[in-house]
C-alpha cells in the first residue's frame, strides 16, 4: 500500500500539470508571506476579504467577456484597490468603503456568472480555487507579478514597517503615508489574486493573513516574522498541494486552509 | 548673535473658520528651552506639527535654519504625544529606535558600526539596555515613552520638538528625561521646543515660555509671563498664580473647572 501511495505521488510530481502547480503555490506562498504581517499590523484584514470578493467579480467579468478568469480578477482587483487607495485614508473610513463596493461587486459578479452557460466548473474553480488548472500561459502571468510585487515589497519594506508602526514620526520624518499605502493596497492586490488562483477566492485569507498571524505569535522581530510567514505559507500551499496529490479526493485548497490553520493554532499553543 | 534655529513671524493658523493663534513672533536660538503651554485645543500640538511640515500657515512665515518647513527633516527630532501601540505588534523598542536612523529610506537597511554605537548610547541614556529587546506592545507607557525621546536624540537634532514628553513618565524618569534632554542641548546646541501642561519638572531649564489661549498669546521669561496680571489678560478672565514652595501653579479664580485638564 505505502509502495503504492509513494509511486502515485512520485508520478503525479513528475508531470507537467503538477509542477505548475508546485510553482505556482511556492509563488504564491512567498507574496502572501511577505505581505501578511503589513496586512495584520495595518488592520487590512477586511481589504483582503473584500479584493477577494472583486477577484470574483472580475474573473467572472473575464470568464463571460474572454474566458480569462485571470485577466479579469487582475482587473477587478487592482480598480478596487485603486478606489480603496484613493477614497479612505482612515482606517474606519476605509473599512465602511469596501463595505459598500464589495456588497455591490459581490451582487455584479453573480449577475455575470448567471449569463455564462460554459463549464460549471468554471465558476466554482473561481470561487474555491484550482491549483492543478495553472496553465503555461497563466504560470508566466503568475510569475512576472510575483517577482514584481516580491521586488516591490522587498524595496519599500522599511518605510512601510515605519508607517505601519508609527505612522505620526514616519510622516514627520519625511515617509509619504498616502504613496506607501497606495502602494501597498494595490501590491495587496496583486497578492490576492494570485491566491485566488491557488486557493479561490473565499479562502484567500488562508494564505493572506493566517501564515502572518501565527508567525507573530512566535517573534516580534519584524524580518523573523517575515521570514516565518513566508515558511508557513510555503509548508500549507506546497503540503496541501502534495498531500491532495498523494489523497487524490481532496481538493487541494481545503488541505491548504487546514495545514495553514493547524500551524496557527500551534503557533497559539507555543507562541507568545 | 548666533542665528536662530527657529524664526517664526506675524504667523497665524486655523482649521475652517477656527482660528487656533494668530500672528505669532517667536525666534529661538540654539540651545534654547522654549515651554509651549496653554490650555486644551489652544493649538500647541499643531504649532509642532506647523514646524514639522504638516500643517500649512494662513499667514505669516516660519524659517528652521533660514529655510521654510519641510517634512523629513534631518534636523529635527520629534516626540509625539504619546499613543500606545498594540499589544501583539511584531516589533521590537529596538526596531523603533533604528526607525530614527533610516525608517524613511527605501531599500535594503545597512547600518555600519558607528550607527549602531549611536543606537547603544542612546538606548543607555534613555536607560532602556533591560527592555529595549522586548515587544514594543508589551511595554509600559513610560518605557515606550523613553524609547521614543532616544529615537528622537538619535540623529542628535539642532531642533527638537516634543509634546508632552513626560505625560507617562513617573517622577523619577520625568526628571531623568528632562535632565537628559538639558544636557543634549547644552552640548550639542540643541534648541527644545517642549509642550506640556506641567512647567515644573523642567522649570529651572525653560528660557522662554510661550503660552497660547484662544488664539492669542504671551511669550517671555517664565516669571514675566506666568504672572497673575499676564495671564488674567490673556485668558480674559481672572486667574491667580500661586507659588507654592519652588512650584507654580494656576487657578482661576471664581470657577475651579474653568482651567479643566490644565495645570501649570
Amino acid at each position: 500500500m505505502d509502495i503504492m501511495f509513494n509511486m502515485d505521488l512520485s508520478f503525479y510530481i513528475s508531470q507537467p500539470f503538477a509542477q505548475h502547480a508546485l510553482l505556482a503555490a511556492i509563488i504564491v506562498a512567498v507574496i502572501c508571506g511577505i505581505v501578511g504581517p503589513f496586512v495584520i499590523m495595518r488592520g487590512m484584514a477586511f481589504a483582503v476579504h473584500g479584493t477577494s470578493e472583486l477577484a470574483f467579480t472580475g474573473a467572472a467579468a473575464g470568464l463571460l467577456v474572454g474566458n480569462n478568469p485571470l485577466a479579469g480578477a487582475l482587473c477587478g482587483t487592482v480598480i478596487f484597490a485603486s478606489i480603496i487607495g484613493l477614497l479612505g485614508v482612515k482606517e474606519r473610513e476605509r473599512d465602511s468603503v469596501i463595505g459598500v463596493i464589495l456588497a455591490f461587486g459581490l451582487g455584479m459578479g453573480v449577475l455575470l456568472l448567471s449569463f455564462y452557460h460554459g463549464f460549471a466548473s468554471e465558476a466554482t474553480n473561481i470561487l474555491f480555487g484550482n491549483i492543478f488548472g495553472v496553465s503555461n500561459g497563466q504560470l508566466v502571468v503568475l510569475t512576472l507579478i510575483g517577482i514584481g510585487a516580491v521586488v516591490a515589497m522587498l524595496v519599500m519594506y522599511r518605510p512601510l514597517l515605519f508607517a505601519s508602526v508609527d505612522p505620526e514620526v514616519a510622516e514627520a520624518r519625511g515617509v509619504r503615508l498616502r504613496l506607501i499605502g497606495f502602494l501597498f493596497i494595490i501590491i495587496l492586490a496583486l497578492a490576492v489574486t494570485e491566491a485566488a488562483q491557488i486557493v479561490g477566492t473565499l479562502l484567500v485569507l488562508s494564505l493572506a493573513i493566517t501564515p502572518a498571524a501565527a508567525a507573530q505569535r512566535l517573534s516580534a522581530r519584524p524580518v523573523i516574522v517575515t521570514l516565518l510567514s513566508i515558511t508557513f505559507a510555503l509548508i500549507a500551499s506546497v503540503g496541501g498541494l502534495i498531500a491532495s496529490l498523494a489523497l487524490g479526493n481532496v481538493k487541494a485548497s481545503v488541505l491548504i486552509t487546514s495545514i495553514s490553520f493547524g500551524i496557527y493554532v500551534i503557533a497559539r499553543l507555543v507562541g507568545r | 548673535m548666533s542665528q536662530p534655529v527657529l524664526a517664526i513671524n506675524r504667523a497665524s493658523l486655523g482649521f475652517g473658520q477656527r482660528s487656533l493663534w494668530q500672528n505669532l513672533d517667536l525666534s529661538v536660538k540654539p540651545g534654547e528651552f522654549v515651554a509651549v503651554l496653554g490650555p486644551n485645543g489652544s493649538g500647541k500640538t499643531s504649532l509642532l506639527k506647523t514646524l514639522l511640515g504638516l500643517n500649512q500657515l494662513d499667514e505669516g512665515s516660519i524659517l528652521i535654519h533660514g529655510q521654510p518647513p519641510r517634512r523629513g527633516n534631518n534636523q529635527i527630532g520629534y516626540v509625539p504625544q504619546q499613543k500606545s501601540f498594540d499589544k501583539d505588534l511584531p516589533i521590537r523598542g529596538r526596531d523603533l529606535i533604528h526607525f530614527g536612523l533610516d525608517g524613511h529610506h527605501f531599500g535594503f537597511a545597512s547600518h555600519n558600526k558607528s550607527d549602531l554605537q549611536r543606537v547603544g548610547k542612546v538606548i543607555d541614556e534613555v536607560e532602556a539596555t533591560q527592555y529595549v529587546d522586548r515587544p514594543i506592545g508589551l511595554m509600559s507607557g513610560g518605557e515606550q515613552q523613553r524609547l521614543r525621546i532616544a529615537q528622537a536624540l538619535l540623529g542628535k537634532p539642532s531642533l527638537l520638538l516634543c509634546d508632552e514628553p513626560l505625560l507617562s513618565l513617573d517622577l523619577k524618569y520625568q526628571q531623568m528625561v528632562s535632565a537628559l534632554i538639558d544636557d543634549y542641548r547644552k552640548q550639542y546646541g540643541m534648541a527644545v521646543m517642549f509642550v506640556t501642561h506641567d512647567i515644573n519638572p523642567i522649570l529651572n531649564m525653560v528660557d522662554q515660555v510661550l503660552y497660547l489661549v484662544a488664539g492669542k498669546w504671551a511669550i517671555g521669561k517664565p516669571e514675566e509671563v506666568l504672572t497673575t496680571e499676564r495671564l488674567s489678560q490673556l485668558y480674559g478672565a481672572p486667574v491667580d498664580v500661586l507659588r507654592v514652595h519652588d512650584r507654580i501653579v494656576v487657578v482661576s479664580s471664581n470657577n475651579a473647572d474653568e482651567l479643566n485638564g490644565h495645570h501649570v
